[in-house]
């Protein structure tokens, strides 16, 4: 799932010192996993808002509200009738869900909450990993089950490189070598083999070399 | 035992400090409390095993939220005492109160009071 990260408070209050109605709009999906942005985390930011305005003496209407994804249409057009009644939203979804808020809502300031981080899992509560770098063509099936773009600082995909020590990856001593990590499973699954033979570059256009992507199934379209 | 601590302090119940939550704090404070005590149990005696360690972590996290807004996160704090330390509670209870006195009134209700506003008015607009 897509992970994020809440923004600082000062930044969110520079979007929207200047507008007096102001919606704050979490996401009931990936990013309430994350606890960056579900309806808690909008009660939270909202609460700290109003703390901080009404402190400074302004008086601004900070209303609340989480939809059940933000990433899809049927779940932001209810809110069409109500947008109006507000200056700027905060959105607590992830890039894609505040995106596609500015795109429906056209002439409505739309700002960010929370800082999206990447695609990856809960590790433990309140900590979550990178897993996966969406890069269109995926490779797991000969590295073990464990990703070599995503677990691999250099995203190398013959490894590992000379900066792997005890298992460790040289960015940081907390970091894993992911090709450390590869070649104990394969050695576990008994397919060494697939960690001798050597791997072709790989083609990047199915990743962000190729622009912006987009899929389409035809079979469920209307 | 017939303790005497502040009559200017509210004593909300909650099975376990666990429940407190964030929210529950900053609303306090948006309400017009000039400070928040949480008193949970005793490190290591928590009746429901980790619910005072849990609570001592969200209020870490408000006065972290008080510091970035620029309330102050003083006026927060959490203790930790057993049920039968009345007199430890009373004692926290006049510590609290007097520290918050010298921070002086929350400052929504300064906010208020400098533009003319009654409190309740701004406190539920």
């Amino acid at each position: 799932m897509v992970k994020a990260k809440p923004k600082p408070i000062g930044e969110i209050i520079d979007y929207v010192k200047d507008f007096d109605k102001v919606l704050v709009a979490g996401c009931d999906g990936c990013v309430t996993v994350c606890e960056a942005g579900g309806l808690k985390e909008v009660q939270v930011l909202a609460s700290s808002l109003r703390l901080y305005f009404n402190k400074e003496g302004k008086r601004k209407d900070i209303e609340e509200t989480s939809l059940t994804r933000q990433c899809d249409r049927e779940y932001l057009e209810p809110l069409l009738d109500k947008i109006d009644n507000y200056d700027a939203v905060v959105s607590l979804a992830c890039g894609v869900g505040a995106q596609f808020m500015a795109e429906l809502y056209k002439g409505k300031p739309i700002f960010p909450g929370v800082d999206t981080c990447f695609i990856g899992s809960t590790q433990e509560r309140g900590v979550w990993v990178e897993r996966c770098q969406a890069c269109g063509q995926c490779i797991i099936a000969s590295t073990g089950g464990i990703c070599p773009i995503a677990r691999c600082s250099k995203r190398m995909l013959n490894g590992p490189c000379g900066g792997s020590e005890k298992g460790s990856c040289e960015v940081s001593k907390d970091t894993p070598c992911g090709w450390h990590l590869i070649y104990e499973r394969l050695k576990e699954l008994g397919q060494l083999d697939h960690f001798e033979a050597p791997t072709d570059p790989k083609d990047w256009t199915t990743s962000r070399d190729g622009g912006p992507r987009k899929i389409v199934k035809e079979d469920v379209q209307p | 035992m017939r303790l005497d601590y502040p009559p200017n302090v509210k004593i909300i119940k909650v099975p376990c400090t666990g429940r407190v939550d964030v929210i529950h704090i900053l609303r306090a404070l948006e309400d017009g409390a000039d400070g928040v005590m949480v008193a949970g149990c005793m490190e290591g005696d928590c009746h429901y095993q980790s619910g005072n360690l849990r609570a001592r972590k969200r209020v870490t996290y408000v006065q972290h939220i008080l510091d970035q807004i620029g309330f102050g996160a003083e006026r927060v704090a959490m203790y930790n005492l057993s049920a039968g330390m009345g007199v430890r509670f009373a004692e926290i209870a006049r510590e609290i109160t007097e520290k918050v006195k010298e921070l002086g009134p929350n400052p929504i209700r300064r906010a208020q009071e400098a533009s003319g506003e009654s409190t309740k008015e701004a406190v539920h607009g």
